[in-house]
């Protein structure tokens, strides 16, 4: 019998209506439609999509959450959005216009009981709590604010917080390595994943169809995330998929044309 | 085709009316037993803890046992599938349906399975004529989120393994279950609607 596959989860950060990229959290680069990129993305085999609002400031919300609409009316695999989600309402906004889970990484830092509230109301399946951390000194360091501000706890405390707080799922992406290509973080990805007993989704480094296997394997991790990765066809998903079976880690089939 | 998504406060209902629209009818909430009367089918969702199916109450489980004698088709997606049962360890003191025999247990994971099971697994087919997964490849892949499981019984059309081998897709006559959600699995997940809409439509 078959075992529970990995995932390929393709990440849009949006701005104004539209698909950009930042570099290590500095620049943005124009990318593309996100219902087009969605719909590309679901028929080419993706496992699942995380929206980001990447926007600096609260205004146009509004124009995030018609893009949240859209893009859930056109795709049938999980859909997690995130970004600027501060509280219950923004929290409840975002399902209402149709995701299937939510991502909360400053305000979890900032209010981790928003963590517990979301899953009492909406179930821990649907709650991911986001993660930015960098290497420094001998230490993992959390970051909140796109980055910006450093968190007195370590990245292990953290994970192993929201886990007990009821987060389903964790989103974990290496600062150091975020744009670089260079591969993912595979020291901090099998350091948190071994030591919490929920999904990790491993992010930051994309760039080579190796870094996926590792991830997986060394790594450790359950899932693994991209952006601009997959934005410039830089990787077709099923000759991705077909890299990974080979290499006998388990994911679902991409449709074959 | 209008069929009944019964809405008992276990989860976002969105995406499943979403999936039932796409797959061709015409899905509508109920919040009280009698709303089922001007459906042709019923849907019975959720996501979370079995706690949550308190909210169906005696009420409730006669009124939608008379449809099923009545020869209704009913699908229960993920905890609407385990409240099929006669209950789950997950909250022992409330007692489910019954038309399907057996409990809902706990996955027992290790290190290397986590739990709860979340993400795309396969169908594998226990019985070869299941009506729900008529038409569909050898072991589609599937999307589960769950903690809790039914067991392969005679009614078992697919078991899936994760850590502890379970009952993922089953059918009693006119009853049908999945432990996965039809509504997040894609071009698999529309076909198996599709295909509860066809014995919907049906009279066998």
């Amino acid at each position: 019998m078959t075992t529970l596959a990995k995932r390929l989860i393709a990440c849009l950060d949006v701005r104004n209506g539209a698909v950009v990229k930042g570099i290590k959290f500095e620049g943005l680069r124009d990318a593309g439609d996100p219902v087009a990129l969605a719909r590309r993305y679901d028929a080419d085999g993706i496992d699942e999509l995380v929206l980001l609002d990447v926007t600096a400031t609260l205004e146009n919300r509004g124009t995030f959450l018609d893009t949240v609409r859209a893009v859930a009316d056109n795709i049938f695999i999980p859909f997690t959005v995130g970004g600027g989600i501060r509280s219950l309402e923004d929290a409840r906004a975002v399902f209402d216009a149709g995701a299937d889970k939510v991502s909360i990484n400053s305000a979890a830092l900032r209010a981790p009981e928003l963590i517990t509230t979301l899953a009492n109301l909406y179930g821990s399946q649907a709650v991911i709590v986001a993660m930015d951390v960098a290497r420094r000194d001998q230490s993992w360091d959390v970051f909140s604010r796109s980055g910006t501000s450093r968190d007195r706890r370590d990245a292990l405390t953290w994970a192993r917080e929201a886990e007990d707080r009821g987060a389903g799922e964790i989103l974990l992406t290496s600062i150091d390595r975020d744009g670089t290509r260079e591969g993912f973080d595979l020291d901090l990805t099998s350091l948190i994943s071994g030591s919490v007993g929920i999904p990790v989704i491993a992010s930051g480094g994309a760039g080579t169809f190796e870094h996926f296997s590792d991830v997986f394997t060394t790594g450790q991790a359950d899932a693994a995330l991209a952006a601009s990765v997959f934005h410039f066809n830089d990787h077709a998903i099923a000759d991705l998929k077909a890299f990974l079976s080979a290499r006998n880690i388990a994911v679902r089939p991409a449709p074959s044309c | 085709m209008r069929i009944a998504v019964i809405d008992y406060g276990a989860g976002n209902l969105a995406s499943v009316l979403k999936g039932l629209r796409a797959a061709g009818s015409t899905p509508f909430v109920t919040t009280t037993p009698r709303d089922l009367e001007t459906g042709d089918a019923i849907v019975i969702p959720g996501v979370g803890h079995f706690n949550a199916t308190a909210a169906l109450t005696t009420h409730w489980q006669s009124v939608i046992r008379a449809h099923i004698d009545a020869g209704a088709a009913v699908l229960g997606i993920c905890l609407g599938m385990q409240w099929l049962y006669e209950g789950s360890d997950e909250a022992p003191d409330l007692p489910g349906l019954g038309v399907l025999s057996g409990r809902c247990a706990r996955l027992i994971g290790d290190a290397a399975t986590k739990i709860p099971h979340v993400g795309w697994n396969a169908l594998s087919r226990r019985q070869p004529d299941s009506r729900l997964l008529a038409g569909l490849p050898d072991a589609p892949y599937v999307y589960f989120t769950h903690t809790f499981a039914a067991p392969v019984t005679d009614d078992c059309m697919s078991a899936t393994r994760h850590g502890t081998t379970f009952a993922s897709t089953v059918e009693r006559q006119r009853v049908f279950g999945t432990q996965w959600h039809p509504e997040k699995s894609g071009q698999v997940g529309l076909a198996v609607l599709q295909r509860f809409l066809d014995v919907a439509r049906s009279t066998s």
